[in-house]
This record gives structure tokens, sequence and C-alpha cells, in this order.
């Protein structure tokens, strides 16, 4: 599952959006469906080996720091919204997708100096949204094709 | 039907809608920018005011270019060796407030009134 998260990644990377900054996240995709068909510890493994081996195969090292400070962010999030149980699958995506994006430009501030970044706050904000509602809309077919290929190894 | 969770996911989605329309109404606005200022690594590069067509090379740590262009009242980078290349595609800014960010190269170019 980490080598289709990588694949992913790496498709994402050749689609622009048109917009500074903004990607459509088909990697959270593979880390939201482990984490709701396989466990969560799955999902947080595929999570890390996307942001290192795709920081180290496709970015550099300020990517990485990026990548790392949105995926474990929205991780967590995902992650407590998914446990707290009041949450359906799209809003779970949809927070991942927003948290993403907030962590990221708070890395930017912080790396940048300064929070003159916090212009894009807007536009960040709706687009880990929008993302984050397709990826969950996504996830649907994802999760129990996934769960239907562990029961037949059974 | 988990009529619940769909109830507090609508909610979740709506409140991140609110939290970005209040973002965006605290914004200053400004009208048209006078002067694009450059800051690299947090430090103030230069400062190219609007209404003179210009270019500047602007050079940041290991061999990072990014070429701003000034024409017609508008910034906008036209050329840059990062890996992202997102600088480019931001296109052209004018208005105050508005910035051509290259987080690779700790790039910042603010259009200030």
């Amino acid at each position: 599952m980490a080598a289709l998260a990588l694949v992913f990644g790496y498709i994402e990377s050749l689609i622009p959006t048109g917009i500074q900054g903004v990607k459509l996240g088909l990697g959270n995709l593979v880390v939201l469906t482990a984490m709701y068909a396989i466990s969560v510890r799955g999902a947080a493994a595929v999570s890390a080996v996307k942001i290192f081996l795709g920081g180290l195969l496709f970015g550099s090292f300020a990517g990485l720091l990026y990548s790392l400070a949105g995926g474990a962010v929205s991780f967590l999030v995902m992650l407590a919204l998914k446990k707290s149980g009041r949450f359906g699958l799209v809003g779970v995506s949809a927070a991942g997708g927003v948290a993403h994006n907030i962590a990221q430009l708070a890395v930017a501030c912080a790396v940048l100096g300064g929070i003159k970044l916090a212009y894009m706050l807007p536009l960040l904000l709706i687009s880990g949204l929008v993302t984050g509602i397709v990826v969950g809309f996504a996830a649907v077919p994802c999760i129990s094709l996934a769960q239907r290929a562990g029961k037949g190894k059974k | 039907m988990k009529k619940k969770r769909l109830l507090a996911d609508i909610l979740l989605i709506a409140g991140v809608l609110i939290a970005a329309a209040i973002v965006w109404l605290l914004l200053p606005r400004g009208g048209g920018g006078a002067a694009a200022v450059v800051t690299v690594n947090g430090e103030h590069y230069a400062s190219l005011p609007l209404s003179e067509d210009a270019e500047l090379l602007i050079r940041s740590d290991d061999g990072g270019e990014n070429l701003l262009v000034i024409s017609g009242g508008k910034a906008r980078v036209t050329h840059a060796n990062c890996p992202n290349g997102v600088c480019v595609e931001t296109g052209a800014v004018s208005s105050e407030g508005q910035l051509i960010v290259c987080l690779p190269h700790k790039v910042v170019i603010e259009i200030v009134g």
C-alpha cells in the first residue's frame, strides 16, 4: 500500500491545479483507506513511508519538512476524529485536508519569518476542505475493496 | 443511515467555511500596490517600485535563482530554478498584500502600498 501511495503522489505531482500551492491530496486517499480498512498502525506506516520515501525520491529536504508537518498533523487530526466516533468518513477526510494545509502554512511562516503568509490562509482552508471532501467520497469504494481483499485471504 | 455523523460532518465543513470567510474578511485588502518588496530568508533583499519596468535576478542559497520581472505595473516571476516552480505558476500580482512565494529558495515577494 505504501508503494501505491508513492505512485499516487507521483501522479499527483504531475497534475497542475493552476493555483499556487494547491495539490490534490491523492496520497491522503491511500492513508485514509488504510486507516479505515486495515489498522491505525498500518495507516501510520503508509503515511510515514509516503512522506520519507516521497521526499527522498521527488523532493528536497525543505519539502520533506513540509510533508512531515502536513502529514503528521493531518494524520493525528483524522485519527482523533475517527476515534471520537462522531464523524463520518467525509468529515474525517475533510478535517485531514484542512489540518494538512494549516500545518504546512504554519511551517512556512516559521521558516520564512513573519505572518504575512496568512494572506494565503483562506485559499488553503478551502482547498484543503474541498480536496478532503473529494478524497473522503473516493475512499468509500476503496475501503470496501480493501476489506474484501483482506477477507479473501482467510 | 448514520445521521448523527452526517450532521457532524456538515457542521464541521460549515465551520471551516465560516472560519475561512472570517479570515478573508479580516485580512487587509489594499488597492493597487506601489512596490514589490523582496525578502530572502526573512531578510530584506530589494524593493522595486511597480511604476518602473525592471528585472531583478534574486539569488538565494545554494545557487537558487528567481527572476522577478516588473512590467505594466505588475510583478511576476518568469523564471526560477527551484524544484516545484510554484512561484512562476503564481503569475502576476499587483494588489497590496499579494505575495509571490518560493518556498525552496525562501524568497517572499510582497506587494506593499
